[in-house]
């Protein structure tokens, strides 16, 4: 009853969202305000009834109902309770619903929190929004029903991918749709602002929190998968470069630079077209991450399943939305006028620079990660491209992209001088080149490490020469301090957390590692301290069976601690998976993993990775900059009305 | 600034970014695309040593051992094979944890001076029944596709690797 309850609700959904798309568009053509007035309860409903599905998918994956397909392919009994409700997103499905949720709650957001703008315009982002969440809602009915029946009731389920059997794995895909779903809505904003032929100020404001949260989202998502892919797969390193781990950072990377171009929309109304371009690239690329993740073509832990169907079927959603929005930008785009003149070197020249060079990365990163699939499309060659490549070819670029980010908020609008605000940086540079040299004797001249810590500092110490020169004039500094406008303070800690990841970038970039077979009672000595194998023995687990080291960590003779990296072997799934042992202090990792049994003994590698931690602590930092800017009250979705008053158009 | 100066300096701009991106994609492009190669290739065609690429086939039964490099560092060898051609591998770090003998596997890195490939990574899947595509494809192309053995390669699982060395 309650999965026939599920599906129901998604068709009703569908329904509620073709009407939420077919009368707020001609309404907002046709300037009739009832129709236009029908958008808001249209969004509410759509996002009632994708919830009723969800909630009918949990329950069904919570009492592990064998009847229904998805969950026999999917669950087991034996799963613990909160790996059964997070495996209702740990497959293909589950996870399509999650993402229509996510989209249409974005449709009730805007509904909700968008009573300020023109009506107009809050009917045509509606309707764009339904636009997109009848094409998943299409898509998951035809290709990907998760409440397809099963008849006799299998016995149990197959389980869930052990991998995915993890917190990281609870937390991680909700946080990405956030992200992704942020860029629809983005999306939605610049299709509504090309039908009307006019991006302002004020739609620049309108854009911004939308484009803050979800980059946030994005930030938050990609740090907790980059994490989880640390601790769980055993490999010691954080980011492989891996087109799964690519398709996410793509449309991070067009949203970093929306989010910095929609600030010259909404102070100086300069770069608009430019700005609508990013918005639909962003979300392009969000649709393409989509298709390549969930259509099989790249082969990986993220690839449910490889249904040539499900790829055509996304594929021709990505055709129809992103071909007909870019053709929509090639009729309209040309029309709308160019203000807001300045010069190369000013505020606004910074952002140019800065997105710039974000889109040549991105750029670089998109070549890398399709180039694969074409050549062995096209030629049948199978290659593939790997981390050198990546590092290789975007570190140039964002040296560059640093050393900018420090100066740009700095400058005044309109026209700066580059040299006062040498002169404001010039401690900040002088601690940057200190911890270079430093660096470089520390660690025997690696430029590259050493070249990281120095962009590191300059990022968080530039962040803080930005707070210290907005208030070193005021009478009472702290007073001043407080009163910044909160959107300044966001910048300034989203920029630190940038340092601090670059620090932990630069820190893992100093990783070493050891190998060594032990038998019980030999040790071994590395990253000083002294490493024993006490023994290897059996632990069991609620569905698996773990082989589990126990390993003393001495210093001078004594235990200081004990780590007991382990395998698990999960029978139901017939797979096993690596649990590595991880020891923080704040400023290194200790990483054990424990590699093949030999005559008695085992196969240890073991990791040193300084600073390893910082490279999370930034991304959430740079999160909680967007969570700061968000709470800015010129910044809130509600305020824009008086701020669209107040902006010089 | 006019505007018309303004629009070329932008334009300028743009163009310098897109060449530098273009530049260093070529660049990196030169160096860095993996290939992949099954023992057969190698016979047929050596690779230049010094150059990184991913053979791929099956190991080859009772070919595995264990010993240590002269540092002490554990060592592996086993052959990979594509029913012509063998090529000797030479592993140190964490296999991964389905290898097995007459079992797909895809290793990175390259050929040492004695006709040895120096893996640096070894990838296998977390699936028992998981065949890596490539390894499927070389092996259908030598005609040695058992398809008793299991039909086409599933999909699913991301390669596990077993280490770094």
């Amino acid at each position: 009853m309650i999965p026939e309850l599920g599906h129901f609700a998604l068709a009703m959904a569908l329904a509620f969202c073709i009407a939420q798309t077919a009368l707020p568009l001609w309404g907002a053509q046709r300037r009739d305000a009832r129709l236009m007035a029908a958008a808001v309860p249209l969004a509410n409903a759509a996002m009632l009834s994708v919830l009723v599905a969800f909630i009918c998918l949990a329950t069904s994956y919570a009492v592990n109902d064998t009847s229904v397909v998805n969950v026999v392919q999917n669950s087991h009994s034996a799963k613990p309770m909160i790996y059964k409700i997070t495996g209702t997103w740990g497959n293909h499905e589950g996870s399509m619903v999650l993402w229509v949720l996510v989209l249409t709650l974005c449709g009730a957001a805007v509904a909700g929190f968008g009573r300020d703008l023109p009506s107009v315009l809050q009917a045509r982002v509606l309707g764009v929004l339904g636009a997109i969440a009848v094409g998943f809602l299409l898509f998951v009915l035809f290709t990907s029903n998760p409440f397809d029946r099963v008849w006799p009731p299998a016995p149990d389920g197959q389980g869930l991918n052990p991998l995915l059997q993890d917190f990281g794995l609870a937390v991680h895909p909700p946080l990405l749709y956030l992200g992704y779903v942020g860029t629809a809505v983005t999306f939605a904003f610049a299709v509504a602002a090309l039908i009307e032929g006019r991006v302002d100020a004020a739609w620049g404001a309108w854009v911004r929190p939308w484009a803050l949260a979800s980059w946030g989202f994005l930030t938050c998502g990609i740090a907790l998968g980059s994490w989880w892919a640390y601790y769980e797969l055993g490999w010691g390193g954080y980011w492989f470069w891996d087109p799964v781990e690519n398709s996410s950072l793509l449309p991070w990377l067009a949203s970093t630079a929306l989010l910095h171009s929609a600030v010259v929309v909404e102070k100086r109304g300069a770069l608009k077209v430019w700005t609508v371009f990013l918005a639909l690239m962003a979300f392009a690329l969000s649709m393409m991450g989509t298709f390549l993740v969930r259509s099989g073509v790249l082969n990986s832990v993220h690839t449910f399943a490889a249904d040539p169907a499900r790829g055509v079927f996304i594929l021709i959603m990505l055709g129809a939305f992103v071909g007909g929005a870019f053709a929509l930008f090639a009729w309209r785009a040309p029309a709308m006028a160019p203000q807001g003149v300045f010069a190369p070197v000013s505020r606004e020249g910074a952002l140019v620079l800065n997105n710039l060079l974000l889109s040549c990365i991105t750029a670089v990163v998109l070549v890398g990660t399709l180039y694969p699939l074409f050549l062995d499309l096209i030629a049948g060659r199978m290659i593939s491209v790997g981390p050198p490549f990546f590092n290789m070819a975007t570190a140039p670029l964002a040296l560059p992209l640093i050393a900018a980010m420090a100066l740009g908020p700095l400058m005044p609008w309109k026209r700066a001088d580059l040299w006062p605000v040498m002169q404001r940086l010039w401690w900040v540079a002088l601690v940057a080149l200190a911890g270079f040299i430093i660096a470089l004797v520390l660690t025997g001249q690696r430029a590259l490490p050493a070249l990281g810590f120095a962009a590191g500092l300059w990022l968080i110490f530039g962040a803080a020469a930005d707070i210290i020169d907005r208030v070193r004039r005021a009478e009472n500094p702290w007073a001043r301090a407080r009163a910044l406008p909160r959107a300044a303070w966001g910048a300034a800690i989203a920029h630190a957390g940038m340092g601090v990841t670059a620090l932990g970038v630069a820190g893992m970039a100093l990783s070493t590692e050891t190998l060594v077979a032990l038998n019980p009672g030999q040790s071994t000595s590395f990253a000083g301290y002294e490493w024993r194998l006490d023994g290897v023995r059996d632990s069991p687990g609620p569905n698996f069976t773990a082989r589990r080291a126990d390993v003393s960590v001495l210093v001078d003779g004594a235990v200081v601690f004990t780590m007991t990296p382990a395998k698990r072997t999960f029978p139901i799934a017939r797979t096993t998976t690596t649990e590595a042992a991880i020891r923080t202090n704040g400023m290194r990792d200790l990483y054990l993993v424990l590699g093949e049994e030999r005559e008695g003994g085992a196969v240890l590698r073991i990791h040193h990775n300084p600073l390893a931690p910082w490279i999370w602590l930034g991304a959430l930092t740079m999160a909680l900059g967007a969570a700061t800017s968000l709470s800015d009250r010129r910044v809130r979705v509600a305020a824009p009305s008086r701020r669209a008053v107040a902006a010089p158009a | 600034m006019t505007r018309r100066r303004r629009r070329l300096t932008v334009l300028l701009l743009c163009a310098l970014g897109l060449g530098t991106a273009t530049a260093l994609t070529l660049t990196a492009f030169q160096d860095n695309l993996v290939f992949f190669q099954s023992p057969s290739d190698i016979a047929a065609n050596p690779p230049p040593p010094a150059r990184a690429f991913r053979l791929g086939g099956l190991v080859e039964e009772g070919s595995v051992t264990r010993d240590s490099t002269p540092e002490g560092r554990p060592r592996i060898g086993f052959r990979v094979t594509d029913g012509q051609s063998t090529v000797a591998v030479q592993y140190s770090g964490v296999l991964p944890d389905l290898f097995r003998e007459g079992q797909g596997v895809v290793t990175l890195g390259q050929m040492g001076p004695d006709g040895v490939f120096l893996a640096r990574e070894v990838l296998a899947r977390h699936d028992e029944n998981y065949m890596p595509p490539e390894v499927a494809e070389a092996l259908r192309r030598t005609g040695h596709w058992n398809p008793a053995s299991g039909a086409a390669p599933p999909p699913g699982g991301r390669p596990t690797a077993g280490g770094r060395s």
